[in-house]
Order: C-alpha cells, then sequence, then structure tokens
C-alpha cells in the first residue's frame, strides 16, 4: 500500500482531467459518475491505507511514499546543500483520521451535489472544480513535507476561489472570490516566510527531519517562536482566524454544497491540521501556543455574537463555522492537540450537516436564504428538520451528541490550562447553543413567513440529496463515540482517537492533568446543563412567545445593531486598509504618470529634435554633395554630347580628317 | 606599258570620288557603293605595286580584299533592309538614333 499512497491525491486529479477536457459534451449522469466514482476510490483506497497502518505496531505507525524528486538537490556552494524538495506523501495517525474525513464527507457531499446543482447549467464546471479541491486537499493532507503540502495549501485556496466566484456573472460572488483569494495571500506570505525560515536553519523542508530537530532541542527558543507565529498567521488566513476571518463568512456567495465541503468540513481545517502537524515545533514555544489559544478563543466569541443576529440562514453557519474553528485553535493552543482534531472531525459531520440542510432548505424555498422568510418548515420538510435537529443537538454540544464529547474534552484541558480561557469557552458555547437554537426557530418551527406562492412550491429533497443527509446525522450523532474521555469510561472502549493520534501529536508538559476527577465531572455537567438550558430557553423563546424574541430585539437594540453590522469590521478594514490601500495605488499611479511617463516622453521628445536634426542635416548636407556631384557632371557634359550627332557621316568624315592629319604628321615627321 | 604612276593616280581619284561619296550622300545604297570603289581603288593600288614590284603577294591581297567586299556586302545590304522594314527609310540622315 505504502507505494500507492500517492494514487490517493492522483485519482481526483484523474476526475478533474475528464470532466475538465470533455465534461462538457458529457450527459450530467457521467459527468456525476466520474466525479463520484473517483472520490470513492480515493475513500476506499484511504480506507484500505489506513487500515494498513492500524496493523502496524503502535509507534511505528508511518508511510512513507517518494514519488518523484521535483527540486533536484543542488550544491549551494561552500559545501552547503541547496534546496532539494521531493514529491513525499506520507501517512500517519494525524494525517489517517484527515484523509478519511475529506474523502469521506467529501464524498457524500459530492453525492449530494448531484441533486442540488441538477438544474445546473455549468453542472461539469461545477464538478471539475470539486475534484480538484479534492486532490488539492488530499495534497495537502497527505504531504510529507512544507513544499508537498503546500502545493496543496495553494490549491485549495484557487479551488475555494473558483467555487465562490463559481456564479461569476454575480458582481458579490465574484468580489467574494476575490476578496477570499487576497485575504488568504496574506497568510500565505507569512507562511512561506515561515517555511523558509525553518529551511534556512534545518536545511530540509520535510516534516519528519525538522520535528525531529525540533523535538531534539535545537535551533534557538527566538526562531522556533517566530517561525510558529509565522506559520500560525498563514493558518489564520487559511482557517478564518482573527483577524482575517472576514473572507469566510463572504465566501457563503457559492453554493451551498461547496461551503458544506470548503468552508466548513475540510479546506478551512487546514490551519488547525497544519498547527498539529507541527505540534512539536509549537510545544517547544509557549509564548506562540499562548497566541494561538488567545486567538482562538477571541475568535471563537466575536464569531459567536456576530453569528447571534444574522438573519441570512448560510451567515449564521458561516459565524459558526468561523467560531468553532476559534474552539479548534484554542484546543491547539492551550495544548490539546488531539482535541482539536476530534472538534475537526465532529464538526466536519455536524457543520457539513448543518450547510447541507440548509442547502436542502434553500433549494426547497428557491433559493430564498432569508430566515425571516422562513418559518413553520418542520411539517414541509419532515426529513430535512429530522437530520437538521440531529445537527442542531450535536453542535449545541448536548449529552453523548459528537459535539459534547469534543467540546468537553477541550473545556476540560482549557479549564486546566487558565480558567478564564475556559470561561470564554464556555460562554461560547452558550452562544453557539442559542443562536442554533434561534437559526432552528426561524426557520423550521412557529408561524411560517413565507408568501402564499412560496409555500405552494415547497418541496422535500430528492433521494440522491437524502441520504448523505442522513448518513452524516447519524455520524454527527455518534461520531463522539470514537473518543470516549476517561472519565466516561474512554479506557473500557475499544478506540479512542486520543490514543491513535497519541504517535502524530506532542504533549506540553503542563497538559499532564491535575485537576480532579469530580472538577471534570463538575465542569462535564456545568457545560451540557447550560448548553441544555440554553436550547430550552430559545425554545420557549422562538417556539413558544415568537412576539417575545421580538420585543427583546427592541429592547437591545443597540447591541443588536452592532451585533448585525459585525462590528462593522469590514467597513474599518475598508477605511483602514483598503482605502489607504487605494491611496497608494493613486500615489503610484501619479508617480507613474509624472516622472515615469515624463522621463519616456522627455526621451521621445529629444529623439524627435534630434531626428529633425538629422533631416535637416541629410538633406541638405548629405544629399547636397551628392546632387552637386551629379549636377557638376551633367553640366560638364553638356559640351561633350553634341559631338554625339548620330550622323553616320559625321563621324565618317572625323575619321578622315583624323586620317589626313596623321597621314600629314607622319609626311612631315619623315 | 602604262607606268605605275598613271595607275595610282587613277586610284587615287578613284578613292576620292568614293569618299566624297560616301561623306555626302544620303542614300544608303549609295554610301555603300562609294566604299565598294574606295576598296577597288585599294585594289588598283595593290596590284600596281605587284606588278612594279613582281610579287604575286599583292594580287593576293587584292583577291582577300574581294572576298571580304562580298561579305560586307552581304551584311551591309542586309542592315539596310532591316533598316528599310523598321524605319521605312534608307536616308541616313533619318537615322540618329545614336544622337547624344
Amino acid at each position: 500500500m505504502t507505494a500507492y499512497l500517492w494514487l490517493i491525491p492522483v485519482l481526483p486529479v484523474i476526475g478533474f482531467l475528464i470532466n475538465g477536457l470533455i465534461g462538457r459534451r458529457l450527459p450530467k449522469r457521467a459527468v456525476a459518475g466520474v466525479a463520484c466514482g473517483v472520490v470513492l476510490a480515493s475513500f476506499v483506497l484511504s480506507a484500505l491505507a489506513v487500515t494498513e497502518l492500524a496493523g502496524m505496531p503502535e509507534d511505528q505507525r508511518y508511510m512513507e511514499n517518494r514519488v518523484a524528486t521535483w527540486v533536484p538537490a543542488v550544491d549551494a556552494g561552500g559545501g552547503q546543500k541547496g534546496l532539494a524538495v521531493d514529491w513525499l506523501f506520507t501517512l500517519d495517525p494525524l494525517s489517517a483520521v484527515m484523509i478519511l474525513i475529506v474523502t469521506g464527507v467529501g464524498f457524500l457531499i459530492h453525492v449530494y451535489s448531484i441533486g442540488y446543482m441538477g438544474e445546473d447549467p455549468g453542472f461539469w464546471r461545477y464538478f471539475t472544480y470539486l475534484n480538484l479541491f479534492m486532490a488539492m486537499m488530499l495534497t495537502l493532507v497527505l504531504g510529507g513535507s512544507f513544499a508537498v503540502m503546500f502545493v496543496g495549501w495553494e490549491g485549495v485556496g484557487l479551488c475555494s476561489y473558483l467555487l465562490i466566484g463559481y456564479f461569476y456573472w454575480k458582481p458579490d460572488c465574484a468580489d467574494a472570490g476575490r476578496k477570499a483569494f487576497i485575504t488568504n495571500r496574506i497568510g500565505d506570505l507569512a507562511f512561506v516566510i515561515g517555511t523558509l525560515t525553518l529551511f534556512a536553519w534545518f536545511g530540509t523542508l520535510e516534516f519528519r527531519p525538522i520535528l525531529q530537530a525540533v523535538t531534539a532541542g535545537q535551533g534557538p527558543a527566538w526562531v522556533l517562536t517566530a517561525v510558529a507565529i509565522c506559520l500560525f498567521i498563514g493558518a489564520c488566513g487559511k482557517s478564518a482566524q482573527i483577524p482575517l476571518y472576514v473572507w469566510l463568512p463572504d465566501a457563503m456567495a457559492g453554493p451551498t454544497p461547496v461551503s458544506a465541503l470548503i468552508h466548513a468540513a475540510t479546506m478551512v481545517t487546514a490551519g488547525v491540521y497544519m498547527v498539529c502537524r507541527l505540534s512539536p515545533l509549537y510545544v517547544m514555544s509557549p509564548t506562540a501556543l499562548t497566541i494561538v489559544a488567545v486567538t482562538g478563543a477571541a475568535t471563537a466569541l466575536f464569531a459567536a455574537t456576530i453569528g447571534l443576529a444574522q438573519n441570512d440562514i448560510k451567515k449564521v453557519l458561516a459565524y459558526s463555522t468561523v467560531s468553532q474553528l476559534g474552539y479548534m485553535f484554542l484546543a491547539a493552543g492551550v495544548g490539546a492537540f488531539s482535541g482539536a482534531i476530534f472538534h475537526l472531525m465532529t464538526h466536519a459531520f455536524f457543520k457539513a450537516l448543518l450547510f447541507l440542510g440548509s442547502g436542502a432548505v434553500i433549494h426547497a424555498l428557491h433559493h430564498e436564504q432569508d430566515m425571516m422568510k422562513m418559518g413553520g418548515l418542520k411539517k414541509h420538510l419532515p426529513t430535512t428538520y429530522k437530520v437538521f435537529f440531529c445537527g442542531w443537538i450535536a453542535i449545541s454540544g448536548f449529552p453523548f451528541t459528537s459535539g459534547f464529547f469534543s467540546k468537553d474534552e477541550i473545556l476540560w484541558r482549557a479549564f486546566q490550562w487558565s480558567p478564564v480561557i475556559w470561561a470564554v469557552a464556555a460562554f461560547t458555547a452558550v452562544l453557539t447553543a442559542f443562536y442554533m437554537t434561534r437559526l432552528m426557530g426561524l426557520t423550521f418551527w412557529g408561524r411560517t413567513r413565507m408568501d402564499h406562492h412560496t409555500e405552494e412550491h415547497v418541496h422535500e429533497v430528492p433521494g440522491v440529496m437524502k441520504r448523505p443527509l442522513i448518513t452524516l446525522a447519524v455520524l454527527a450523532l455518534l461520531g463522539g463515540f470514537l473518543s470516549v474521555p476517561a472519565a466516561l469510561g474512554g479506557h473500557w472502549m475499544p478506540f479512542t482517537l486520543e490514543h491513535w493520534l497519541e504517535p502524530s501529536l506532542a504533549h506540553p508538559e503542563h497538559a499532564e492533568g491535575h485537576g480532579s476527577a469530580a472538577a471534570e465531572y463538575g465542569l462535564m455537567f456545568l457545560s451540557s446543563a447550560l448548553a441544555m438550558l440554553t436550547m430550552w430557553f430559545g425554545y420557549n423563546l422562538y417556539h413558544k412567545t415568537p412576539e417575545k424574541a421580538a420585543a427583546w430585539k427592541q429592547r437591545f437594540a443597540g447591541i443588536y445593531e452592532v451585533l448585525k453590522n459585525k462590528y462593522w469590521v469590514d467597513e474599518l478594514y475598508d477605511a483602514v486598509v483598503i482605502q489607504n490601500f487605494y491611496r497608494l495605488c493613486r500615489a503610484a499611479y501619479s508617480l507613474d504618470v509624472r516622472v515615469v511617463d515624463g522621463l519616456v516622453h522627455l526621451v521621445r521628445n529629444l529623439t524627435i529634435g534630434f531626428s529633425y536634426l538629422s533631416v535637416f542635416w541629410d538633406t541638405w548636407v548629405v544629399d547636397g554633395l551628392v546632387n552637386l556631384t551629379g549636377r557638376t557632371i551633367r553640366t560638364s557634359s553638356g559640351a561633350l554630347r553634341k559631338v554625339q550627332t548620330g550622323f553616320i557621316q559625321s563621324y565618317a568624315s572625323a575619321m578622315v580628317f583624323g586620317m589626313f592629319v596623321l597621314i600629314c604628321l607622319y609626311m612631315y615627321v619623315s | 606599258m602604262i607606268p605605275t604612276s598613271h595607275m595610282l593616280v587613277f586610284s587615287l581619284i578613284l578613292f576620292t570620288i568614293g569618299m566624297v561619296g560616301v561623306l555626302t550622300r544620303r542614300n544608303a545604297i549609295i554610301v555603300m557603293m562609294g566604299i565598294e570603289l574606295m576598296l577597288n581603288s585599294a585594289n588598283i593600288n595593290f596590284i600596281a605595286f605587284s606588278r612594279q614590284l613582281g610579287d604575286l603577294a599583292g594580287q593576293v591581297f587584292s583577291i582577300f580584299t574581294i572576298v571580304v567586299a562580298a561579305g560586307e556586302v552581304a551584311v551591309g545590304l542586309a542592315i539596310i533592309l532591316a533598316l528599310y522594314r523598321n524605319k521605312d527609310t534608307i536616308n541616313v540622315d533619318e537615322v540618329n538614333i545614336m544622337k547624344g
């Protein structure tokens, strides 16, 4: 299996090529078949590879597939080795979890897309992009070096841009695509700086040697801290953390399954994956870890508050995603890397479910996204309501759903690290439960606010969309049992994610649990009680007494306005960054026009002047000399040409005369 | 026996008549005839001296000259014929395209 690891990312490339080159001429069935088939094949291959990995002894779970040389090693001079890059794919427990999530959830979303995008004329284009995305995402998680990972990292960014701007004829979509792409560039710059700094210190870009060297204590602390912070900025761009989160809510302009796949389940978690992949580096730098934790906590809280006041169903989910990603970074920052990956996984399940569910709602209502025009959909869309219900209780942290287990692990570790961070995280969890309940209330419960025409045409989703939803609902409910905490009897379970991930992740010293079992139970009880209370409160507010909700909105109108406008962060960025950037552009433009163009024009005018001089010289001096010669010769030849009379007899006379002269001369001489 | 000097004077007269014909007449055929006269005056000179010196080489030369003259007439008449066909005239005054 080791030798075929490269097939996992290459299979979707085949689908990408087929659909991209001839998809336009293929029937929709064939396009869908190819696109889903290659992803399913990738999933099967991944499952086989992971099975083989699981069969290895615990501490040797590592597969390496060096496919080809990309950049051959060059002697950089002075005995130093230059940059050498191989196409290296590696599989370890961490990337194993990732490829299963990516291909598994990816496959379900591909299948769902067949139904969702069925009416779209760009069907083949959509699946081409989606397959390319799968290939890039798998390259990202399987890449064994920064270089290969970076290929995937940029590739998913490209696909994200293409898919956000899928409806490219709508200016909003095209702008959102550009915003995502440009915001990501800022993070990517930091990522490249961090990567190249590591190369400068360790002479390689491959993860294994670098991380082994770091663990062995090589490299000065300040370099490691700087690198860790640079890479984290890169992760902030990709995973939408403060201050680079602004692109993700706008990215909802793309088709809904894309939001589910790229902007909830997989691509945006690449930053979390990267931080966990480099956990040995991060544990060497407590400063960087603190930054990660604080940024994550701040983002989690900040985005959750914005989510409270959004009316677009996808915007609520988008801010929820930003908030949950903050949660993952918080987990990584407090040293609970396995908690971060666990939450990444459960989040992939329930957030993909919620997005696809919202897609089903939007599909049913003919592309209506405003929750204020929904309501009472429970009776129209029973299946969608049921699966959405599963997603709702999972993300809110209802006991024994997947969200409960993963959030609980993070909360417990956060509490051990700092009660303040715990308080922020717990409050975020309460807010999450509240805005998700509000979403449920506005969408499914209560009386309908649809107009009569729309209500008549509401239709339940077709089977091809229903089955992925149900699968994801089951995963969202039960996925948590993959990592049951020890306090709830985890050591009796045959498998826990935490244990599986152990060989891939580092453990900071402070993380080794202090804190009693009683405290753990207490916190667990407290957080789930808070979540349930909030859900109950929200249920009452939005289901039973919607008029009270409106009254609350009135009472907190000021705060509501701030939240609804997302703290005016976009406007702030516009004023501080974008307008100043435009000003710089204009300054550069005027510099161009005045100085550069001025110089060019000066040169032009000088050239024209000189050429006039040159023309004058040519006409009067050079040509004059030539003409003078010609004229002189013509004038002087005027006399001579008279001799040539053309009369044969004048020539004969001349001859006779000449002969006469010669004879006279001869006689005179002799 | 006719003295050689008479022959030379006769030859001179003949040559002069030929030369004047060549220089003054405008008809190309007459010009040709002038040239023939001049050639034949030269032949008379050859023969005169041949007789006086008792050397047959002079007579041989005159035979050569007659042959060459025959060729010359053939070529000359051909030229005049071509001239007439092209210009509708054999008047040498009117053929002055070589005028400088």
